[in-house]
């Protein structure tokens, strides 16, 4: 880097600072501790608080709810080094991110790479001023792991495709506006190559959606179904019986997403919030040896996890990324934030069984902890995760 | 700052690669294992690391070196730990010369640094006492008398102890062993009266002594920094000591793991390539991505000691523990992974698994680590 490129980062980083100093609201500098806490956007979306529509608001006004977007779109046109120094600062103070929107992690990067030009003039300034709120169409219920044996049909009729089947783990269906959808569009050729992805309107003719009720209480994903759902053929991003390339290019950011989901670097460290429960001695040592060497060997991972995502970032801003990397890192940091939760509930004792009391905000972390269990699963198995590293990063036979 | 090599990074890293897989292979420590050299390791192929620059890697310039930083010298030490090449750059040209450049006054950095560029002096670190790293619980004891002090007391693990030519040791000059207060480094002529030396052959064929000072006099000139109060000056250059095996770990884990992966791709059992049995896939693959994380915790490490070193201790620490771990699983998992082969001591697996095994103890192993971290965060 120039030293003229050093100094521009260094001034931009300097009124970065100050503009979040001065506009980021003293209550939106805490993490999250509930779902309201998270704004979604969407047609039907409500501010759970003032401070929330303030932060949200200024944030999208300067483009900063999709930094790195081009203006064009609605993002904020940083460069990635830009773009680390915004995250780096909003960490320091501990920002909440404005909005949050499968439409910015997932259906947006995929659009910026294979969607035409009126799809993204359409679709991506209502995802970055959180106007949208867009649901994954991926998962069928005889097609998990194993995705592209899906079976939901879109028949071509005229100018439209006829959609029918069904979809299941679809996260928030029930409150989402619009679908991204994996399809078959031809059912005879082999399954990687019959597939298309598909947008369509959640309130169109023909679309019903179920929650599901989970392990943890809550109801994240639902069943949706699809009979004879009628949608244009200009709404297939990238090429009909193409979209298997579409699907996994989503799937990369669906992974370095779910990767980065533990709260790293947030919050209190887990020896203090250990320590409330557990004790210490007069040292200040938690008082639960075995439960310590835990706590500090999960951090000197999740240190390390860090250090590792800081890295992939800088690969790729350096061409020098794997593909297949965030397979790796979702792999291990969903395992780690497993086994931040098997802490959380073994230093919580017995406080941390209680289900329903006020005490206990209704069992939050009971509930979470049993959320997390699914963070090795959804966006593809850690099982999976394991075999593309072996079969696309390790170049393993057969695999 | 970037987590990536920079391009210079990358031609340092080029260049020491082709010398270190030209002239030291696996094959180099092993014929200085079996002619029982006496030196322990190739003294004309030191003198070209002077040559390339790398001896004086840390000496600032003025004193002859290549003033460059500590992310330069973990480039160097990975492409080590990739042969397990013997050679005098930890202790010399990392530990030493840092505790000079870093401790030294005038005199002693031009009297010393100068040489250590050049690659005629060879210097060490004489810190452990007991079996585990406790620099804290250094016992060693230096007394005053007349114009300095007399050193009585014993140091083991002691890299390149018999063939240096300077020794820099760790003393208690007051307090008890525990205590912050009260330690003080020496520089101590191993010719020195008083001073006997046993070089101590490791498990991983790489040199290391133990050394006993009985009454060795020392002038006021040979204290390193301040009487009393050396435990920051030892725990930075400790902590660059750390960063550099972490460096060198890593890449003895990467070369172990490149290894294992291409005997996956070749060996043949039940008519098939043992590499296409999913067990064993999954298992080079979760290494796979420790090694990339330790990886990265290690260019984080050395990145923060380059920024400041007395601000690197928990990113230090997160990187010799994990590199610890990460080694530790790489060199079973290629011995397992080998079947008998990797038994055998014609071939070079065991090697690498000998050599992680002192890594892990030089300068506190993963739990001293470890423990490091949980005390830096309060719990």
């Amino acid at each position: 880097m120039s030293e003229t490129e050093t100094a521009e980062l260094e001034q931009f980083r300097s009124e970065t600072r100050a503009w979040l100093e001065a506009n980021c609201p003293p209550e939106m500098r805490k993490p999250a501790t509930s779902d309201a806490d998270v704004f979604w956007g969407g047609r039907s979306a409500k501010f759970s608080s003032e401070p929330q529509r303030i932060w949200f608001e200024r944030m999208r006004d300067k483009g900063w709810t999709v930094p790195d977007w081009p203006r064009e779109y609605g993002g904020g046109g940083l460069s990635a080094a830009e773009h680390k120094v915004l995250r780096s600062e909003m960490a320091r103070i501990g920002a909440r991110p404005p909005l949050s929107s499968f439409g910015i992690w997932m259906l947006g990067p995929a659009l910026l790479k294979y969607g035409n030009e009126a799809q993204k003039k359409e679709h991506l300034p209502k995802i970055a001023a959180g106007l949208i709120r867009w649901c994954q169409g991926y998962s069928e219920p005889n097609a998990g792991s194993d995705l592209a044996s899906l079976q939901t049909r879109a028949e071509s009729d005229g100018d439209d495709f006829v959609i029918t089947g069904s979809k299941i783990w679809t996260s928030y269906a029930n409150y989402a506006d619009w679908i991204f959808c994996l399809v078959r569009t031809d059912p005879t050729a082999k399954k990687h190559d019959g597939i298309s992805f598909i947008l369509f309107d959640m309130t169109s003719k023909g679309v019903t959606t179920k929650p599901i009720l989970l392990i943890s209480g809550y109801s994240p994903f639902c069943e949706t179904f699809f009979d004879g759902v009628r949608v244009p053929k200009s709404h297939v991003v990238g090429t009909v019986n193409r979209g298997w390339d579409v699907a996994k290019y989503l799937l990369q950011h669906e992974r370095a997403m779910i990767s980065g989901m533990g709260e790293r670097g947030v919050g209190r460290p887990l020896g203090q919030i250990a320590a409330d429960s557990v004790g210490t001695d007069a040292q200040g040592k938690l008082d639960d040896a075995m439960l310590r060497g835990q706590i500090a060997k999960f951090d000197v991972d999740e240190a390390a996890l860090a250090a590792c995502a800081e890295r992939a970032v800088d690969l790729a801003k350096a061409g020098q990324a794997h593909p297949a990397f965030s397979s790796a890192m979702k792999f291990y940091g969903t395992e780690l934030n497993k086994r931040r939760y098997e802490i959380l509930m073994s230093a919580g004792g017995v406080d941390a069984l209680e289900w329903e009391s006020e005490r206990s905000k209704q069992g939050a972390r009971p509930r979470a902890w049993l959320r997390t269990k699914a963070n090795s699963i959804e966006g593809g198995t850690s099982e999976v995760m394991l075999g593309i590293v072996a079969k696309r990063i390790l170049d393993l036979p057969g695999a | 700052m970037a987590l990536v090599l920079t391009e210079e990074q990358s031609m340092l890293r080029d260049s020491a690669r082709g010398l270190i897989s030209d002239k030291a292979p696996v094959s180099h420590l092993r014929s200085l294992r079996d002619s029982k050299d006496p030196t322990g390791f190739s003294k004309e192929l030191w003198q070209s690391f002077a040559e390339m620059g790398f001896a004086g890697l840390l000496v600032p310039e003025e004193f002859g070196g290549s003033g460059l930083g500590y992310m330069e010298a973990g480039v160097v030490m990975e492409e080590i730990g990739r042969t397990l090449m013997p050679s005098p750059f930890l202790a010399t040209s990392v530990v030493a010369a840092s505790a000079l450049n870093r401790g030294g006054n005038a005199a002693q950095k031009s009297e010393f640094l100068p040489r250590i560029a050049s690659g005629s002096l060879l210097a060490t670190l004489a810190i452990d006492e007991g079996a585990k790293h406790r620099p804290l619980q250094t016992a060693l004891q230096a007394v005053r008398a007349g114009n300095g002090f007399k050193l009585s007391g014993a140091k083991a693990l002691v890299v390149d102890g018999h063939v240096a030519d300077l020794v820099i040791v760790a003393a208690r000059t007051s307090g008890s062993a525990g205590e912050r207060e009260g330690l003080t480094l020496f520089l101590v002529n191993p010719k020195a009266k008083g001073v006997s030396i046993e070089r101590t052959i490791m498990v991983d064929a790489h040199n290391a002594a133990r050394i006993e000072l009985a009454n060795v006099e020392v002038n006021a000139d040979g204290v390193l920094g301040e009487v009393d109060q050396g435990a920051d000056l030892l725990d930075g250059v400790l902590d660059i000591g750390r960063g550099a095996i972490a460096a060198e770990m890593v890449g003895l884990s990467d070369e172990v793991f490149n290894r294992t992966v291409e005997y996956l791709k070749n060996r043949k059992q039940f008519g098939k390539l043992i590499g296409e049995f999913q067990a064993l896939q999954h298992r080079a693959a979760e290494l796979y991505v420790d090694i990339e994380i330790t990886r990265a915790a290690t260019m984080k490490a050395l990145q923060a000691l380059d920024a400041d070193v007395g601000k690197a201790a928990s990113a230090v620490a997160v990187a010799k523990a994990r590199a610890g771990t990460t080694a530790t699983r790489a060199v079973q998992e290629g011995v397992q992974m080998h079947g008998g082969m990797g038994m055998t001591d014609q071939f070079d697996i065991g090697f690498f698994m000998k050599r992680a095994r002192v890594c892990e103890e030089l300068f506190g192993d993963a739990n001293y680590h470890t423990e490091q971290l949980a005390r830096a965060r309060g719990y």
